[in-house]
């Protein structure tokens, strides 16, 4: 290999390293992305027109509602997004006038439904938008469980090819350099859209001009890891149906501890349970081992004293047997000599 | 046994648990006719808010948790050594082979396209999803669940070369499920950990995974002695003698584990109130619900256990294998369904349709029917006469 191409390669793999892709901590994070839009929400400005819901009702092709969007009486309900409603707004009731709030999907900077869901069907593009993916759903609804934002819905009345419907942030308008709907139809200006870094300066921009009528806080800015669609309010948050105790930890974060640990169980459970077995093994075989070498012991015992039982019984039956002999032959001696003593004493009666 | 089975068949066919398995059966089949032409909609109560009702609350995450009963006895016989299990191994494996089989078929409901269930092993692969590491371990584990039961199906069959084959795996497929259990049990756990604003504190920790691992060890062995007892009088002309022989101390011996495991699982489960400091909120009304679940479902069968293995007193230690098993049902409830959106009012929670509660009644009957018919003929609760004393 030519020594220019070996460096030139060398050059290549250190540029591939620092690009932003491959820091994306084994695939482990899904943005943020560097241009990503956001959008502003300023609930000072809403007046709960409806318009938005209806612009997005049209620009999306969804099915018409039950009541019409110029009716406000709608609004005295809370309502949440829905398989044909990507955004709703909301009525509360502030300090001194009702306040509104739109709310869709917030478009995570590490998003829970892509952490959470098995096939990859969201994703994070790189304009901003949590994209989905019908084609590969399964329909299994784990993303409406992790969505802090409780966006995602689904179509329950859907037999067969069920989808989870929620706000696309108008990719394809943005695609063609529009504007997202909403954010175009708003009278009040209540949406504003640009890159992220953007969006927060102007939000931080109108809370300094105006200390009184905001409360000091960008939502989203933090939330959950950051979000591509922020508000900022009159009223506090919490008092606005939007929860203030999601944390700043994105849902990457949240389960990756238990993700880490499951390349350690694979690796270390067959050692450790190898190793079980092993010592249950290994016992066994001692204790068999032992008991093998007791019985043997036992029995060579046994068979020694038994020997040495039968060899004191044998001699004792020698000696017995010899007393006996004597016995016998001294009595046989005995006998034979008798009749000659008799012979001899009745000789000599007789003589 | 054979004598008796003729006699069995020879009964009428209208004997009351057939009776009842057969309504069920039907009942059944009109609300799968229902779910597959109106949607999840027609026959359940889910809602925007509430994605999982009682098909993942009970026939997965209880149906799952009950089949630990699998991989606790395999373990316990093949790793640990501890011979006294192995007559309670084939009907633990069988168990939980059809255990795990019906949690697939229930999906099958739940899921909006089942038959693309494949896809997150097949086709885009979502890493990062602890539902995907689930999936990955619960198609694994069945296969081995599989193999692990075909010895019964080879005898069964009269197939001794590919039998003799697949027992000599026993010792690598232990592990293997061992390894595959301590994963998808614990994932199940997991899978909440993801959702912190939606489950109530008392119920939500970062250590849910080794909460569901370690409480499913519990399950499994209890669910061995509850199931052992259930299936012990209709069964029990087909239970040899080592089977019978060991019954006693293979509830004794599970007896005293469980009951120290369930004293373990408490400790932890306080550890993990401390690690959060929870301690406030069990002054509430969930904190009664919580001090119900894990004094009435932990702490309780724990003692019980113990007081029947020290009196070596079998009834006792059957109820309270009966209450560990209702305990764990409480437990995987309380996390899917009963304190997940605590924070939502009462007229936006869930509670299961009559639509629901037939399907999960028709799934544990199926159960119930392929067990029998499968532990009636082959050898389950008996060896085989060919490969007696081998083990």
């Amino acid at each position: 290999m030519l020594r220019r191409t070996f460096l030139g390669l060398l050059g290549a793999a250190g540029a591939s390293v620092a690009l932003p892709t491959s820091a994306k901590a084994g695939g482990k994070s899904f943005g943020p992305h560097p241009d990503t839009q956001a959008v502003l929400f300023d609930a000072t400005r809403c007046i709960g027109c409806r318009k938005c819901e209806l612009a997005c009702n049209e620009v999306n092709q969804l099915p018409a509602p039950d009541k019409k969007f110029d009716d406000l009486t709608v609004l005295d309900t809370k309502r949440r997004t829905d398989e044909k409603t990507y955004t709703v707004v909301n009525k509360f009731q502030g300090k001194t006038s009702p306040v509104f709030v739109k709310k869709q999907c917030n478009h995570c900077l590490e998003p829970a439904c892509a952490s959470a869901c098995f096939v990859k069907a969201f994703k994070k593009e790189p304009n901003g938008a949590v994209s989905y993916d019908a084609s590969v759903c399964v329909g299994c609804r784990y993303c409406m469980v992790a969505c802090p934002f409780e966006i995602p819905a689904y179509e329950y009345d859907e037999p067969l090819t069920p989808r989870v419907m929620k706000c696309t942030l108008c990719a394809p308008r943005l695609a063609e350099g529009k504007l997202p709907g909403c954010v175009e139809r708003c009278p009040k200006e209540a949406l504003t859209f640009g890159p992220r870094d953007e969006i927060i300066k102007i939000a931080r921009a109108r809370i300094a001009a105006y200390p009184d009528r905001y409360v000091d806080h960008v939502y989203g800015e933090r939330e959950m890891g950051g979000t591509s669609w922020m508000y900022i309010s009159g009223e506090p948050f919490s008092e606005i149906g939007m929860r203030e105790d999601l944390g700043t930890a994105s849902a990457p974060e949240l389960t990756a501890g238990a993700l880490a640990a499951v390349p350690i169980v694979v690796g270390m459970w067959p050692v450790l349970l190898g190793g079980i077995y092993a010592v249950s093994k290994r016992k066994d075989k001692i204790a068999n081992d032992e008991r093998v070498a007791a019985v043997k012991d036992a029995l060579t015992r046994a068979g020694e004293e038994a020997e040495k039982k039968l060899h004191e019984q044998l001699s004792k039956a020698e000696v017995a047997n010899q007393r006996r002999i004597e016995v016998e032959v001294k009595k046989a001696v005995e006998e034979a000599l008798a009749p000659k003593e008799e012979e001899a004493e009745t000789g000599e009666e007789e003589s | 046994m054979s004598v008796d089975t003729i006699a069995a068949e020879k009964k009428s066919l209208f004997t009351p648990f057939n009776i009842i398995a057969g309504v069920i059966l039907i009942a059944g089949l009109i609300v799968t006719v229902m779910r597959f032409t109106g949607g999840l909609g027609a026959v359940t109560n889910l809602d925007q808010n509430n994605p999982w009702g009682i098909w993942i609350g009970f026939d997965l995450m209880c149906g799952v948790a009950l089949a630990a009963g699998g991989y606790t006895t395999s373990a316990a016989c093949y790793v640990f050594g501890l011979k006294k299990f192995h007559a309670g191994v084939r009907p633990a494996i069988l168990t939980a082979f059809l255990g795990y089989a019906l949690v697939v078929f229930a999906l099958g409901y739940d899921v909006g396209r089942p038959w693309r269930l494949p896809y997150p092993l097949f086709v885009q692969q979502g890493t990062t999803s602890l539902l995907f590491e689930v999936g990955l371990c619960v198609m694994l584990y069945l296969t081995v669940l599989f193999i692990e039961f075909t010895p019964a199906l080879f005898e069964w069959l009269g197939m001794k070369k590919i039998r003799n084959t697949v027992v000599k795996l026993t010792l690598a497929l232990t592990i293997f499920g061992v390894v595959l259990s301590t994963l998808h049990q614990s994932s199940l756990g997991a899978l909440f950990t993801i959702a912190p604003s939606k489950l109530h504190p008392l119920w939500y920790s970062q250590y849910l995974p080794v909460f569901f691992f370690v409480s499913s060890i519990c399950a499994g062995m209890s669910m061995v002695i509850f199931e052992g007892t259930l299936s012990h009088k209709p069964m029990h002309h087909l239970m040899d003698e080592e089977y019978l022989n060991n019954h006693d101390g293979l509830i004794l011996g599970f007896g005293k584990a469980a009951s120290l495991v369930l004293f373990g699982y408490f400790s932890i489960k306080v550890i993990g109130l401390a690690y959060d400091n929870n301690w406030h909120y069990l002054t509430t009304g969930y904190g009664a619900w919580y001090l119900v679940e894990m004094l009435g479902c932990v702490a309780l069968p724990s003692f019980l256990y113990a007081i029947g293995v020290r009196d070596r007193n079998i009834t006792v230690i059957k109820w309270a294998a009966g209450l560990t098993v209702l305990g764990i049902i409480v437990n995987r409830f309380n996390i899917s369904m009963v304190a997940f959106n605590y924070h939502l009012p009462s007229a936006e929670r869930y509670f299961p349709s009559w639509g629901e509660i037939t399907i999960s009644l028709f799934v544990v009957t199926i159960g119930v029917v392929v067990f029998r018919f499968i532990s009636t003929r082959m050898p389950i609760f008996y060896e085989h006469p060919d490969y007696k004393g081998e083990h």
